[in-house]
């Protein structure tokens, strides 16, 4: 089983998806790496020799900036949005859309499980 | 979409050169525009500036993490409070 940056790839897919399971390597990026190591795309991670993991390994740890690193990276670039007090940081407090996206329906996954409203008036006539 | 390098960002002329007129002699004296379209750049840190609403100028002090926004952003146009419960309606 290869492990990469602490996390597990699946054995039995190819090199271009089971890199994708890294946080911040995508197809794109997972196809790059893979043409630097000079492994075949195809390649499942099972039959990956140990020369050809570390040189996967090697480009990742010095080109790409992955997992914990990025995560905290996109938190600070909100947290600076946050702070600076401009449209965007604001609907980020509030848990909103930041987009432009409507939300007088849908958006739910910004804003969570729908709260009803008790005892909303029934329309009469 | 994001506006073209090649024209380099926007910012209001005489808003401009108010602030490099002030940044000459300077002074850090509050700005009122209605530019709310205009680029934060460097020169502006420091500065306050009044950006219109709409209905009222929002005092916005300059910062350097503010440089490449907007003016408008730091200034909302609409102020939701919340919807009115059930009691406060009963008052009215």
């Amino acid at each position: 089983m290869a492990r990469i940056a602490g996390v597990d790839l699946p054995d039995n897919k190819r090199g271009i998806i089971a890199l994708t399971y890294i946080y911040g390597i995508g197809r794109a990026s997972s196809k790059e790496i893979l043409e630097k190591a000079k492994v075949d795309i195809n390649k499942k991670v099972k039959d990956w020799t140990d020369e050809e993991s570390k040189s996967i390994r090697d480009t990742i740890t010095n080109e790409y900036k992955i997992e914990g690193s990025l995560k905290s990276e996109v938190q600070l670039s909100i947290k600076r949005l946050m702070d600076i007090g401009c449209y965007r940081g604001l609907r980020h407090r509030k848990g909103l859309p930041v987009r432009g996206q409507r939300t007088k329906n849908n958006s739910r996954t910004r804003k969570g499980k729908r709260k009803t409203v008790a005892n909303k008036k029934k329309a009469t006539k | 979409m994001a506006r073209s390098l090649k024209k380099g960002p926007y910012i209001d002329f005489r808003l401009e050169n108010k602030v490099t007129q002030l940044n000459e002699a300077d002074k850090k004296t509050p700005i009122k525009t209605w530019s709310r379209r205009s680029m934060i750049s460097p020169d502006f840190i420091g500065h306050t500036i009044l950006v219109h609403n709409g209905n009222k100028f929002i005092p916005v002090y300059i910062t350097e993490n503010m440089v490449g926004h907007k003016l408008g952003e730091f200034a909302p146009t609409r102020n939701f409070r919340g919807h009115t419960s059930k009691k406060d309606k009963g008052k009215r």
